[in-house]
């Protein structure tokens, strides 16, 4: 089991049995995949606008497959979070329809999708208990008292949490409310799991270990899980596939590491990582290699991702990892760079250099027992393969 | 670092006790760096402190003393309050000469005074015909010879000084205290018998005092009914529309009571506005015109006009603070739009609910102007009768006593719903 770690006191009320809580919670788990199981979702050319001027989304198709982990990322205002809330019922589309499991679900209001939601600041009644905030699903459903407990218990357990039935919300830390809301939106056994930046209130160190636990539940449950954030290590790290937005338009989705290594455009470089853009024009084109002649002159071949051909402008990515400082074998590319700052940061060293006139030119440097001194002022070559820069942005 | 270690190993003696740097305890210590502190803090506050204190405490201690200070018999009357101590009222005889010489020599200071027609008002409120009692022989008393037999001058003047009764009131009320008021403020009164109730036709205070509640309790009743679903739409509007409405809202609290008092006078009256059109749409007949004004229907429509934007705004400023999420989850987990209502935005709206319903109550139940000007005589509230006293009657005693009991009677409710409620769970904002 991975650790655990609350964060705060963890009482055990005596009367509840919690010493086997990990043995225990294992054979919940495997209960909980018996009886569940991932729905599909699929949005068709849905489109949204609130004032009947601007599309704040604009034709989106979207597949989701049974049990997948999505992640919607972008930016603010970039139509993802109005993505999740059409897709749980709090925002009709203006254009388009929404599939649950290939019925459509546009006239079907919220409760009865059947949708579990976890909230951004997590919505737990205040008013209720731990175990009433639990119930509550249960007991809209009508199901029976004993029932009740048995499922309520068995999802306090999921997430560690069996002995705080009893307290109130206010009276848990963030990380607790963060597993209760998680708890209450798997209770009532949904096919669909929408969470809404979920651990944004949390911090670094409660937030990393709760995107395992997340990820872990869902391997464990295997219920399709929607996630919005726009945290990209957060995406990178528990998702099957990232739908990157930006303007309303899905920029790219495929898996976390396709997303970093091969970016579509400008935008998915920028927003995933860090990343160098070095704008030019492309002068030849020859297969798997393109070569770009950049502002200042400089010839460069690189790996033409997204661009027009002969002639086009483009902006080539590359990675500050990926750029090697005085390389010592020969990749296609090598210029000469200017160190303008050095910053250090323990496991690297980020030099930050003019190269091809670009003076926000980041090269990550490895800190090595034998790292070559180097100093500001300097001029050193520093190069990089074809494959890892990237020709993007085709200008139509 | 190390320093701080030191002085904190330092601090705690060999006494136990936490000392500063110096030497002296800390709690010492700490109390001196805050004095200058709460001194500034108190003379800011001083000015209001004293306004308060002389403009509204000392005037209300002062009324609560009225309602049962009863000097003014012991004051014009002394030496027949002393020789009267000795007669028995239930012996069954008049009292004898002496009493009648005391009451000889007071009268004939107090005639000089002027103050013997005070005494005669105030035992009116006991017995009536005290009042003319004591001025038909205060004008007597004044020719009158300072000698003997004073029993027999005096029943001459008035055939009242032969009757025991007003001897009986007069010396039941010479003591300095009484709970005359009190017992007048619920209907009973002191008699030769101890504490009784007056007759059936002469009781009017707890009749008005239960009005009062139950009418208080309508008002506030239907301010919530009208209240709630105002202060539900104005925490769910833009901002834009909200502001708007929030004007509309408080337009009422801009506008001269009066001037919206006697607006519903034209609106409600037979024939007003609302009955001339319920006429024209042919709802009612002519003859049959609504009385809804000079009647408690009247009191309770203007009052709950009057203090609707008590019972919003405290609502409104509750439910601002309710994140839409929660009725949200609550959809989400399969919650029809009702129970969602219900089980997770109506609780946590009861705070403003309690705010606003003391609010109002405590409002409506010392309401006086309106109920005056609209409520006719059923619509009336004991504060109405407290103001005659006050300005007509010139009883102030027994408006004192009204006024305290009223007061006791708000500290109780309180108290109640303290316990029911939990005033913890209301909240202004």
């Amino acid at each position: 089991m991975y650790p655990f770690t609350t964060g705060g006191d963890l009482r055990f009320d005596a009367g509840v049995g919690h010493a086997a809580v990990s043995a225990g919670a294992r054979v919940q788990k495997s209960e909980w995949t018996a009886i569940s199981r991932g729905a599909s979702v699929k949005f068709d050319s849905v489109q949204k606008s609130y004032d009947g001027e601007t599309l704040v989304v604009k034709d989106l198709n979207l597949d989701i497959a049974r049990g997948e982990f999505l992640t919607m990322l972008g930016p603010s205002g970039s139509g993802k979070t109005t993505c999740l809330m059409m897709l749980a019922g709090f925002e009709p589309a203006t254009h388009g329809e929404i599939y649950l499991n290939d019925d459509g679900i546009n006239n079907v209001p919220p409760h009865k999708r059947g949708i579990g939601m976890v909230f951004q600041n997590y919505a737990l009644f205040p008013h209720m208990s731990v175990a009433e905030n639990l119930a509550f699903p249960l007991q809209v459903r009508g199901m029976a008292r004993a029932e009740q407990e048995q499922r309520i218990k068995r999802a306090l357990d999921m997430v560690e949490l069996g002995a705080f039935g009893g307290r109130r919300p206010a009276q848990l830390s963030g990380g607790q409310q963060q597993r209760v809301a998680v708890a209450r939106a798997l209770v009532f056994d949904p096919e669909l799991v929408l969470m809404d930046e979920p651990l944004g209130a949390l911090d670094k160190q409660l937030r990393e270990q709760m995107q395992y636990e997340i990820k872990h539940i869902h391997e464990n449950l295997g219920v399709t899980i929607v996630y919005v954030t726009h945290d990209q290590t957060e995406a990178l790290t528990m998702s099957d596939r990232v739908a990157v937005f930006n303007d309303g338009v899905i920029q790219q989705l495929s898996s976390p590491d396709t997303l970093y290594e091969s970016p579509q455009n400008s935008f998915v470089a920028q927003f995933i990582g860090e990343n160098n853009k070095l704008s030019g024009e492309v002068v030849a084109l020859d297969g798997a290699n393109c070569e770009v002649r950049l502002d200042d002159g400089t010839l460069l071949v690189a790996d033409p991702v997204n661009i027009n051909g002969a002639g086009s402008r483009t902006t080539v990515s590359l990675r500050p990892e990926r750029i090697e400082l005085a390389p010592s074998d020969e990749p296609e590319n090598v210029v000469d760079g200017k160190i303008e700052e050095l910053i250090y940061l323990g496991d690297h060293i980020r030099v930050r250099m003019n190269v091809a006139g670009n003076d926000e030119f980041i090269v990550k440097v490895r800190n090595r027992r034998d790292k070559r001194p180097i100093s500001e002022g300097d001029t050193v070559k520093v190069g990089w393969a074809a494959s890892d820069c990237k020709a993007l942005d085709a200008v139509a | 670092m190390s320093s701080a270690t030191d002085t904190s190993t330092d601090a705690i003696a060999g006494d136990g006790i936490v000392r500063a740097a110096d030497g002296t305890p800390l709690k010492r210590s700490l109390a001196r760096a805050l004095r200058r502190e709460k001194l500034r803090s108190f003379l800011l506050i001083a000015p209001l402190l004293a306004f308060v204190v002389i403009s509204f405490l000392m005037p209300i201690a002062d009324m609560l003393f009225r309602s049962v200070e009863n000097n003014i018999v012991e004051d014009t009357i002394p030496e027949t309050v002393q020789t009267l101590a000795s007669w028995d009222a239930d012996s069954g005889d008049l009292p004898d000469e002496r009493v009648y010489a005391a009451l000889f020599q007071d009268l004939q200071i107090a005639v000089e005074q002027r103050i013997h027609t005070r005494l005669g008002s105030r035992l009116n409120y006991e017995k009536s015909g005290m009042s003319g009692l004591f001025r038909k022989t205060g004008r007597e008393v004044r020719r009158m010879e300072a000698e003997g037999p004073f029993k027999e001058r005096f029943i001459e003047i008035d055939e009242d000084w032969a009757d025991i009764e007003v001897w009986a009131v007069i010396k039941r009320y010479s003591p300095p205290y009484t709970p005359g008021y009190f017992l007048n403020a619920v209907d009973a009164e002191l008699t030769a018998e101890g504490v009784e109730m007056k007759p059936e036709n002469e009781r009017i205070y707890l009749m008005l005092f239960w009005r009062t509640l139950v009418m208080s309790l309508m008002i506030t009743l239907s301010c919530l009914l009208l209240g709630y679903p105002i202060g539900y739409l104005l925490s769910h509007l833009p901002a834009r529309s909200a502001n708007l409405l929030m004007i509309l809202v408080l337009l009422p609290f801009w506008t001269s009571l009066l001037v919206r008092t006697s607006a519903w006078k034209v609106l409600l009256q037979q024939q007003g506005v609302i009955n001339d059109f319920l006429v024209w749409i042919n709802l009612i007949d002519d003859a049959g015109r609504l009385v809804m004004i000079n009647n408690q229907t009247g009191t309770i429509i203007a009052m709950t006009h009057i203090l609707l934007p008590f019972m919003i705004l405290p609502l409104y400023s509750v439910m601002q603070t309710i994140s839409p999420s929660y009725v949200r989850a609550a959809k989400s987990l399969g919650a029809s739009d009702w129970t969602a209502f219900w089980r997770v935005y109506f609780p946590q709206t009861v705070p403003g609910i309690g705010a606003g319903a003391i609010l109002v109550f405590i409002l409506a139940i010392g309401y006086y102007i309106t109920p005056e000007l609209v409520g006719g005589t059923s619509g009336i509230f004991i504060s109405n009768r407290i103001a005659y006293h006050i300005s007509t009657s010139l009883n102030w005693g027994l408006a004192a006593a009204l006024g305290t009991i009223l007061l006791l009677l708000v500290m109780a409710l309180f108290y109640v719903y303290d316990r029911i409620v939990g005033i913890d769970n209301v909240k202004l904002g």
